[in-house]
């Protein structure tokens, strides 16, 4: 680095970075060594590293469809609620970063404490609601409810990345002629690319993870992997070396997208009006 | 600091999906929680209004009492060791190359992981006979065993959801420092500031909306959090790791008392509600004054 003083390094930063390091991937690969290892061999002697490599959990996650099945919904599920919340989001972002308002402040606010209701209890409103319009068991319900948690958060994020982009570009384009929409989607949206971007990563991971909604949501057609998990559960005993499997794979999806961001993320956001 | 905007209601129309969006899944569940809360349900057509009577049991309610005391010490350790420490590693993160790539991948892989196998990995994981951890912990001679110990698995939890989420806070802190203009260091480095300096008075008050929505966000999650101590420890040995969230839905799915579970849910929700306020409230006031 060639910038003074953000190149001067913290006292031991390599040490704190090679514990956290350890300390992250110590359970990843607790969980990599189990999908390699049978049953028998989980629950009855400790090693190091696995004595023979097994694959046969990961042979019955690809060939069996109810477990396929399972990353299939969740994907579908995961980027309809990413672009939905993105696409929401987008507009009252613009508006929080750009305008006042009557009751801004309160609705910035109040979008937050959406993510505040503790799930026990509003499990069952939820299975009503979208049992009487008629979305059980579809990809849409489960993006739907996930909206609840995502789109605040995405208005946050990406309210601070708007106020990065200087109000003279929207002045100018107004005076050459643009209407909003055109402005919006030809000017502003090319220069918040790097606000999107890591704006669905959010997204993408909270609705990736959560499955008590998910699981209250759907059955069959839209179950979704986290859910297909707890089949592992069985009078046999627990199927620990499916589950690891399983659990290793769901890292890859998300693994991607946080590659693709990675050079946004780099390049620094600030969020939230403060 | 920040400019004055141009006042529009017509911004009111930007905003409309998100609110039609988020009202209709949040506000629809949250009116049928203030139904039930008032009422005693006794079959599926059969209730009875009984006004505050629940609020009043569960105020009451010492259980509750014990679940909340362990909530907040557990809320204020993930917030006491996450922040320092996402900060610390976003500090100490390289900035560009490959090393910052496969950072920030790895940093992110915890968050990653459904949150019933994070419960399932830590339960082999943190076993004396056959998991990594306890394992190694039994081998430096500790007497450790999550499942037996209360203190072991109150810890073991706490580890797991340090595990789990400082890499959130730590990602978000380090977009931040990335969004600091390499001028404000050239200035200081003009001015012989020291290391401390330089993080105290221009990397911090730069933070600061980051980390705000950082606190809140691992306020509101630690206080809710329920799938990982519910998979990893039951709840157990005895109430030791049985937090808010477990001691709700053992009401509400395991005695099946739906009318004081609501009111349980909705005194919840005002907690969390108030002390996010507060601590909104307070973070936007405290070092205003740093900068500008």
């Amino acid at each position: 680095m060639s910038h003074g003083m953000s190149a001067r390094p913290l006292p031991g930063r390599t040490l704190l970075l090679v514990l956290y390091f350890v300390f992250t991937l110590a359970p990843i690969y607790w969980m990599v060594h189990m999908s390699l290892r049978t049953n028998e061999a989980i629950t009855s002697t400790f090693a190091w590293l696995p004595e023979s490599l097994s694959f046969a959990s990961y042979a019955r996650i690809f060939t069996d469809p109810a477990w396929y099945d399972g990353y299939i919904n969740s994907i579908a599920y995961v980027a309809l609620n990413t672009v939905l919340s993105v696409g929401v989001a987008l507009p009252a972002a613009y508006a929080f970063s750009r305008y006042s308002f009557l009751g801004d402040r309160h609705l910035f606010f109040w979008l937050l404490t959406n993510r505040m209701t503790p799930p026990a209890v509003f499990l069952l409103p939820f299975f009503q609601l979208y049992t009487a319009i008629g979305l059980m068991d579809t990809h849409l319900a489960v993006a739907l409810a996930h909206m609840v948690f995502n789109v605040p958060l995405a208005v946050w994020i990406l309210e601070g990345f708007m106020r990065g982009v200087p109000r003279e570009i929207d002045e100018t384009a107004y005076i050459d002629g643009y209407s909003f929409p055109r402005f919006f989607v030809r000017i502003f949206l090319p220069l918040m690319k790097a606000g999107v971007g890591v704006t669905a990563f959010f997204c993408f991971m909270f609705s990736w993870v959560e499955l008590l909604l998910a699981r209250t949501l759907t059955s069959v057609n839209a179950k979704p992997i986290a859910a297909t998990m707890t089949r592992t559960v069985s009078a046999a005993g627990m199927d620990w070396g499916t589950l690891a499997a399983a659990g290793v794979l769901t890292l890859l999806p998300g693994a991607l997208v946080i590659y693709f961001v990675r050079h946004y993320i780099a390049k620094g956001f600030a969020m939230g009006r403060v | 600091m920040s400019i004055v905007k141009p006042v529009n209601q017509r911004a009111w129309w930007l905003v409309l999906p998100v609110l039609v969006s988020v009202a209709f899944s949040a506000v629809i569940p949250l009116m049928t929680v203030v139904n039930y809360s008032v009422q005693d349900i006794l079959g599926p057509n059969q209730s009875v209004f009984v006004g505050m009577e629940w609020y009043k049991e569960v105020l009451r309610d010492h259980e509750l009492h014990g679940a909340l005391v362990r909530q907040l010490t557990f809320s204020g350790a993930v917030l006491l060791i996450e922040l320092p420490l996402g900060v610390a590693l976003a500090l100490a993160m390289p900035t560009s190359g490959w090393r910052a790539s496969l950072t920030l991948v790895v940093f992110a892989m915890p968050l990653l992981v459904p949150w019933n196998v994070v419960g399932t990995i830590w339960q082999i994981f943190a076993r004396g006979d056959i998991g990594l951890l306890g394992y190694a912990l039994t081998q430096l001679g500790i007497d450790y065993n999550y499942s037996q110990h209360p203190a072991d698995a109150w810890l073991t939890v706490l580890i797991m959801d340090v595990w789990h989420w400082t890499s959130l806070v730590a990602l978000l802190a380090y977009a931040g420092l990335r969004a600091i203009p390499h001028t404000y260091y050239q200035a200081a480095g003009i001015d012989g500031a020291s290391r401390w300096a330089v993080f105290r008075y221009i990397q911090l008050p730069k933070l600061r909306s980051v980390f705000m929505i950082a606190v809140l966000l691992r306020f509101m999650d630690s206080f809710m959090i329920y799938t990982e101590p519910f998979v990893l420890t039951g709840g157990g040995p005895g109430t030791a790791t049985t937090f808010l969230s477990q001691y709700l839905t053992q009401k509400a799915v395991g005695q099946f008392d739906l009318g004081p579970a609501a009111a349980f849910s909705l005194v919840y929700f005002l907690i969390i509600l108030l002390a996010c306020f507060v601590l909104y409230n307070f973070m936007k006031e405290v070092g205003t004054g740093d900068v500008q």
